[in-house]
């Protein structure tokens, strides 16, 4: 199994696929799952991480979504927060090779 | 084709059924997911990167039209109107929601095919020669006992809990096509002196973390036993296979690690057990019965060269082209074997629409005797066509973007879902599949470079069949960056062969100048007429790393 998140790794979010169809979905601030990474909670520091990990798992999460887990994110002067790995950012928008389908096509 | 008879009916609808409640109690939140994973596993549901994928098998790759045209239908009704054919001769659905599978399974079921045993640790869908019934030469069709494997394997209690996945490959010709020696278990059909039909059978062969090319354990199996035989194989691989690690449970890590003289005496042990008078027998007229379902189209008495194809190759150099390399001679005179490339130049390799799937259906329907095969190299084939309707195949083909002239060539890549998709990836391979297309766009460059097969996978499970590309590459991740390592002189036919490593793994903006330099290293060492896989094996790993590497 891939590592999601760098060893030190200070900002994280959590992220999971939904149970009726996998979409991925991300836990936010407000405590439920959106299907968009801009609206992820991000954790500075691994405490924090944490603590988002525990609040996106209430015993009854198995009913929404398939293996929550944090992952490493990086802050960006431009962009704001960005997944760090090539898969996180793959799953936050789409297949690289079908720009018409996954999150960046309802995006664009 | 074979047909179901009411027992697999029953048992399909019944799964589907079964399959319908456990989704509902799963979405109810009735049943956790560590209960339901095996479930869907049964019955070929992944969760991948973006959604669920549905892996639907295709039994040694034999499609009739009406289920082509099904297979299209679920696509544009339950996924994103597209599907990706695979290595193992299966159809992927990248996009269905779990809600609706069990609707999708219903609608497959209608057309005699399942998602069964597509997934855990049994007996997967046995594969095939692609060209199974329509090449000369062929000892015996290899489906007739690829479904009598099918029909033994599925649901058989006791190889339902292996120790690991199990994969069978049956060939009927002395080329081969299914890459047998890369499976668990790999049957080529053979005559003894006597004429009778009978079976070499190979076993522990096998790609991932630990490739091995599978060990030759009988040289003649006579046919009544071969179920006999594949049991006590499959008996030692219960007993002893392991089960305490994922990664050394395959049957290919007890034959290796057994010797292949004791495996050898060991399964010979265990058919000895079995008492002649409670033989698992396949009856004669059950064979017959089934053989019948594959028995050869009936095709016309035409002779062996076709004034009307000769006349348009004359006239159209890209028709000539692609009947070159796409098209391959039929046992009957008169007809032709064409090979419908998936990898169209920048294509994503397997990967065909609705449309397109339709198209090649009403092709099948009308000029070849209602087959479609799929090939373990992602291709799609049209087995029996009269050379007279060449012509028109191709002109439909071409118009639906399914004529690309680049069988066996170094467009004609494998490549597995990759980091684009998969769970499990390290990183990418269809972009890489695709930028090498591109850069070797030029067909004259590709017939002048010849057959090179470049296969490629995303992690080193190797779906993509790196070990066995006369060039492979496995993509690594470093950090969540991916980079990508290459192998040398794989092959997967009948001189099979694990490829060598060349060395440090290469970014992805510097892989295909690394491929572009291997191809050059081979085109100036070259002797006359040799492909990249003989100048390999005549000269060694040395000048093309020395090359590769050069600062
Ligand atoms: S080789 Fe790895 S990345 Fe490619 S499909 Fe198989 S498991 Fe996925």
């Amino acid at each position: 199994m891939a590592q999601h998140s760098a060893k030190g790794a200070r900002f994280q979010a959590v992220t999971a696929n939904r149970l009726t169809d996998g979409e991925v979905v991300y836990f936010t601030d407000a405590g439920h799952w959106s299907l968009s990474f801009s609206e992820a909670a991000i954790a500075d520091g691994a405490d924090a991480a944490e603590a988002v990990l525990a609040r996106a798992m209430p015993a009854d999460f198995e009913a929404h979504v398939l293996d929550p887990y944090l992952f490493e994110v990086l802050q960006d002067a431009q962009t704001g927060f960005q997944p760090a790995s090539v898969r996180e950012t793959i799953r936050a928008k789409g297949p690289t090779i079908r720009l018409d389908l996954g999150k960046q096509a309802i995006a664009s | 084709m074979y047909r179901y008879d009411e027992f697999d009916h029953q048992l399909v609808a019944e799964r589907v059924e079964q399959f319908r409640g456990q989704v509902a109690r799963r979405v109810a939140g009735e049943i956790t997911e560590d209960a339901f994973k095996p479930l869907r596993l049964m019955n070929g549901v992944y969760l991948q990167l973006h959604a669920y994928m549905l892996r639907v098998a295709i039994p040694y790759g034999t499609l009739s039209s009406k289920q082509m045209r099904m297979l299209a239908h679920l696509a544009r009704k339950y996924d994103r109107g597209y599907g990706h054919f695979t290595t193992r001769q299966n159809i992927q659905y990248n996009w269905p929601a779990l809600d609706r599978i069990p609707d999708l399974l219903q609608e497959l079921a209608s057309v005699e095919m399942h998602a069964i045993q597509t997934s855990g640790n049994c007996i997967r869908n046995v594969t095939s020669d692609q060209y199974a019934g329509a090449i000369a030469d062929e000892v015996e069709d290899p489906r007739i006992i690829s479904e009598i494997i099918r029909q033994w394997s599925t649901f058989h209690p006791e190889f339902s809990y292996l120790p690991r996945k199990f994969k069978i490959a049956v060939t009927g010709h002395k080329n081969d096509r299914a890459a047998i020696k890369l499976h668990d278990i790999g049957i080529v059909i053979v005559k003894n002196a006597a004429g009778e039909i009978g079976y070499e059978v190979h076993v522990g062969g096998g790609q991932g973390r630990t490739p091995f090319i599978a060990k030759k354990m009988s040289d003649f199996v006579p046919a009544a036993q071969l179920l006999a035989y594949l049991e006590a194989v499959m008996r030692v691989y219960n007993m002893l296979g392991r089960r305490d690690n994922s990664y050394k449970a395959r049957i290919k890590i007890l034959v290796h690690e057994t010797g292949e003289e004791e495996m050898r005496r060991l399964v010979d042990a265990e058919f000895a057990k079995i008492d002649a008078s409670q033989m698992l027998t396949v009856p004669q007229e059950e064979i017959d019965r089934i053989a019948a379902y594959f028995a050869p189209p009936v095709l016309q008495e035409l002779p062996a060269t076709s004034a009307s194809l000769d006349s348009a190759r004359a006239s159209d150099s890209a028709f000539d082209h692609w009947v070159t390399t796409n098209v391959v001679s039929h046992v009957k005179s008169g007809y032709g074997i064409v090979n419908i490339s998936l990898k169209p130049i920048g294509g994503i390799p397997g990967d065909a629409s609705d449309a397109q799937m339709d198209v090649i259906a009403d092709l099948a329907e009308a000029y070849a005797q209602d087959e479609v095969r799929v090939t373990h190299e992602q291709n799609l084939v049209l087995p029996h066509v009269k050379l007279d309707d060449l012509k028109t195949v191709y002109d439909t083909l071409l118009a639906h973007g399914l004529a690309t002239p680049n069988l066996g060539m170094i467009s004609d890549t494998i490549a597995c879902p990759g980091l684009d998709y998969c769970n499990l990836a390290n990183a990418r391979s269809i972009p890489l599949a695709q930028e090498i297309s591109n850069r070797f766009a030029d067909l004259d460059r590709q017939y002048d470079i010849g057959e090179l097969k470049i296969k490629i996978s995303g992690c080193i499970n190797a779906c993509g069949h790196h070990h066995v590309g006369h060039i492979g590459i496995l993509g690594v991740d470093k950090k969540g960056t991916e980079f990508y390592q290459i192998s040398l002189g794989g092959s997967a036919d009948e001189n099979a062969s694990l490829g060598d490593i060349t060395g440090r793994a290469f970014t992805e903006d510097d892989i295909v100048d690394a491929i572009e330099n291997l191809v050059a290293s081979y085109v100036d060492l070259r002797h006359n007429g040799e492909r990249f896989i003989d100048t390999y094996r005549r000269v060694g790993m040395q000048p093309f790393k020395e090359r590769l590497y050069a600062e």
